[in-house]
């Protein structure tokens, strides 16, 4: 248990560190520049309000599954079903229990229960939806956690932060989609490799997808829209130029679950 | 006073060694628990919730319960309970006690507990709840010790006591509504999105909380020279009795409204618990068994012959709190998460290690539950020698 | 004492009690034995000396770097003081936005007082030149006895080491 130690040396420094050894060690070494400051990464992509529309009709089930494995491998994601060495094969059983996913397939009645009718379109009725956090506008995620670990950022996404998080799993029974995972037990050896763009977790955090905010700061797509041979697109929703606009003049569109009021930005063509 | 706890018979300190000992292997599981993650209970990624936060729900209806002695003898004045209000207000300390210990043993992250004040969030109602159970742990002790010590040296108690006393009321009332809250404000989970969850939670409290107080005054009658009184133990009875009768209406109320609206997503839970679903049937029989058994217990509490018999009287307490505890702890939880948002069926099972720490709380519990009753005990033979 | 009580209260005469310590040497001995455990780190510790550790900066990478690219983010006596407290800033910009003030994707460019700029990252900055953790991270952190659990996540390898491998 030596984080308790580090927070407490942490607290009973931080007005040292701050009022002396902070802003007045800048000034000394700097002068007239009143302190070294993090500024947005040139390039980096911005939006009023990211959302995802995913046009289920290109996107075939192969180019599902690499979606999801793209985004697991980029997010160091455990695999605890296939994990990386034989010696670690759970039973399956457990395997299912650890289960981490920020984005993964579900059928059409699971992704959208209470939605299909008995006779529908054999083609979506066996259609693989690619199912991950909705980053609602109005997320009952981040109403309910208590440390605010969890919290919507002015773009719209609901950002996870791991540093703070204390486990109570509150956002987990808030969440109506199931789109979050916990870490159950030490995830890092049933990561497959170590992609070096993303940390691991420790245990007993919560953690889910973030709409690839790593990646929108170095100015990249998400993993997914990337991987989805133009199946997935990603814009801004106040930008009406934006192609994300434009798929939602030209289709029609439906969401999960939009009943409950979260306001869910992720959008399907079907 | 607490010299009082620290001398007793051969059997007290047995008791308490027993307790101690349970407390010690929970312990060292914990550290397991710590050490692995809480994996090693039988949680999943859709179950998340399980037995620890069973147990931190039922607790808080004991806790709250102690309202139930202290609002007739301070609000109506009713003298009887004046020998039972601190058995009342010391099972509150020793059941919020252990509500606490069950959220800390929950957590992922224990060592980051203090965020939830180091961070601030008012729009969560886990912030809320902490902020009244360790209100409603501190207000008991308070008042608990001083009304002994007042009544140890024949002084009447402070007026600053009684206006705590007076808090406490509403107090009680709150803890179980927050923690209700913590359930009934979900927009996905159809089993808890019901406004009678609150008055569920405060009417299974009155049955289970006076019920677990019955049993305990006999214990106390049976083993030292105190006797709670035959007046009091028959007050609380009627207040079980009505208690359990209300608490199966409300389940009623809720089977009307979710059968005869057809809401899919909130009869699924219900054919779950009560049915089984997709061939899961894991929790069936305890269900139909707490529904009839509390059923039974209520209807056979109103015939005065048996209530006031004091066996059968204790036979039908014991029934009400396995009742209640089935209800409460089984079946909300795994309710409420079975089936999932995608309509899939996982169930859960509590594991071994994650009884086993279970049972230590519940030790540690009774430990400080004993330790306070021997004081109080100690102190009203005293004063009555 | 505690019944002891009478109407003047606080400045009534105590009643005379004849002073006396009972169990004294169970007492006695029971003190002893608690400030020896309490004291037992002192004492296994006692007249050895821990040398200061001196961090190696040795790494292919800092070797390889122009002698006046040879310098940290920060000049190397405030880095030893503030490192911590600068991570976890670094940190709370990248994840957290400064509270939401900025309509952007997150700020993760860390800007030195002498203008130049870094990615704020733990591991493809920091550990980038640093890449001898158990040498330079631990050697220190061991020594004040103090356990960050950044690499419970962070990994040691950045993105350009693990290139080259």
């Amino acid at each position: 248990m030596g984080i308790d130690r580090r927070e407490f040396i942490r607290i009973a420094g931080l007005s040292t560190l701050l009022g002396l050894g902070g802003t007045g060690a800048f000034e000394l070494l700097a002068p007239g520049r009143v302190e070294a400051e993090i500024i947005p990464a040139l390039g980096s992509l911005k939006a009023k309000r990211w959302v995802m529309v995913i046009n289920q009709k290109e996107l075939d089930d192969n180019t599902a599954q690499q979606c999801a494995a793209a985004c697991h491998r980029v997010h160091n994601v455990p695999d605890f079903l296939n994990p990386p060495d034989a010696k670690l094969k759970l039973n399956p059983a457990v395997a299912h229990r650890y289960q981490v996913k920020w984005l993964w397939t579900e059928h059409f009645h699971n992704a959208f229960p209470g939605d299909a009718p008995a006779h529908m379109a054999e083609k979506v009725e066996h259609m693989n939806f690619l199912v991950l956090c909705n980053h609602c506008q109005n997320p009952p995620c981040v109403r309910v956690c208590p440390t605010k670990a969890t919290f919507q950022r002015d773009d719209g996404i609901v950002m996870m932060d791991m540093h703070r998080c204390i486990g109570c799993r509150f956002c987990m029974a808030g969440c109506p989609y199931g789109s979050r995972s916990f870490n159950w037990r030490d995830p890092r050896p049933y990561v497959k490799e170590n992609y070096p763009g993303y940390p691991t977790r420790e245990i007993g955090v919560v953690e889910k997808c973030t709409f690839c905010a790593e990646r929108l700061a170095q100015g990249l797509q998400p993993a997914c829209v990337e991987t989805s041979r133009g199946a997935i697109v990603f814009g801004d929703l106040e930008d009406e130029k934006s192609e994300v606009r434009e798929y939602l003049r030209k289709y029609f569109t439906i969401r999960r679950k939009a009943h409950l009021g979260t306001n869910p930005q992720v959008y399907y063509i079907v | 006073m607490l010299e009082k706890a620290l001398v007793g018979t051969k059997r007290y300190y047995g008791l308490l060694a027993i307790l101690a000992g349970l407390f010690a292997l929970g312990f060292l599981f914990y550290l397991k628990q710590l050490n692995f993650g809480l994996g090693i209970t039988g949680l999943s990624r859709d179950v998340s919730w399980g037995f620890y936060v069973a147990q931190f729900t039922y607790l808080v209806g004991v806790a709250a319960s102690a309202v139930m002695v202290v609002l007739p003898y301070y609000l109506h004045n009713y003298k009887a309970f004046g020998r039972v209000t601190i058995l009342g207000e010391f099972l509150a300390v020793a059941a919020v006690t252990m509500c606490i210990t069950f959220i800390t043993v929950d957590l992922g992250r224990p060592d980051r507990i203090l965020n939830v004040l180091k961070y601030p969030t008012p729009g969560s109602v886990l912030f809320w709840d902490m902020i009244v159970l360790n209100g409603y742990l501190l207000l008991n002790i308070v008042i608990g010790w001083n009304v002994l010590e007042c009544e140890r040296h024949s002084v009447a108690p402070p007026k600053w006591i009684k206006v705590l006393s007076y808090v406490s009321i509403p107090w009680a009332v709150s803890i179980h509504t927050v923690t209700a809250f913590l359930y009934a404000g979900l927009p996905g989970r159809g089993y808890w999105l019901t406004a009678i969850m609150a008055p569920r939670f405060l009417s299974s409290a009155f049955a289970a909380g006076p019920s677990l107080l019955i049993l305990l005054c006999l214990l106390v009658r049976k083993y030292s020279k105190f006797d709670p009184g035959k007046e009091q133990i028959q007050t609380l009875a009627k207040i079980v009795t009505y208690a359990t009768l209300i608490n199966v209406f409300f389940f009623m109320c809720e089977v009307f409204t979710v059968f005869y609206s057809q809401l899919p997503d909130h009869m699924a839970h219900f054919q779950y618990l009560f049915v089984g679903l997709d061939g899961k049937t894991q929790l069936v029989p305890f269900m139909w068994f707490a529904l009839v058994g509390m059923t039974i217990a209520g209807l056979f509490l109103v015939n005065p012959k048996l209530r006031k018999n004091e066996t059968t009287l204790a036979a039908l307490c014991g029934l009400v709190i396995i009742t209640t505890y089935i209800d409460k702890g089984l079946g909300l939880i795994s309710g409420g998460f079975v089936p999932n948002p995608l309509e899939q069926v996982t169930e859960y099972w509590p594991t071994v290690p994650e009884a086993i720490i279970t049972l230590g709380v519940w030790a540690m519990g009774f430990l400080i539950l004993t330790v306070l009753y021997k004081i109080a005990v100690s102190i009203k033979e005293e004063v009555k020698s | 004492m505690a019944d002891y009580k009478n109407e003047f209260g606080f400045f009534a005469e105590r009643p005379k009690v004849e002073k006396k310590l009972f169990d004294r040497n169970k007492v006695i001995a029971g003190l002893v034995i608690f400030i020896v455990m309490i004291t037992i780190p002192l004492w296994q510790n006692l007249g050895k000396t821990v040398a200061a550790p001196a961090p190696s900066l040795d790494t292919p990478v800092i070797k390889q770097l122009a002698a006046k690219d040879k310098k940290c983010v920060m000049p190397t006596e405030w880095m030893r003081a503030n490192h911590m407290q600068m991570l976890v800033d670094w940190r709370d910009n990248v994840v957290r936005t400064k509270e939401q003030l900025v309509t952007t994707s997150r700020g993760r460019e860390f800007v030195a007082p002498d203008g130049k700029q870094y990615l704020a990252s733990l591991t493809n900055t920091c550990m980038e030149c640093h890449s001898n953790k158990v040498d330079f991270c631990d050697k220190c952190h061991n020594y004040v006895a103090a356990a960050p659990n950044c690499w419970g996540c962070h990994l040691e390898k950045g993105k350009k080491l693990a290139e080259a491998k």
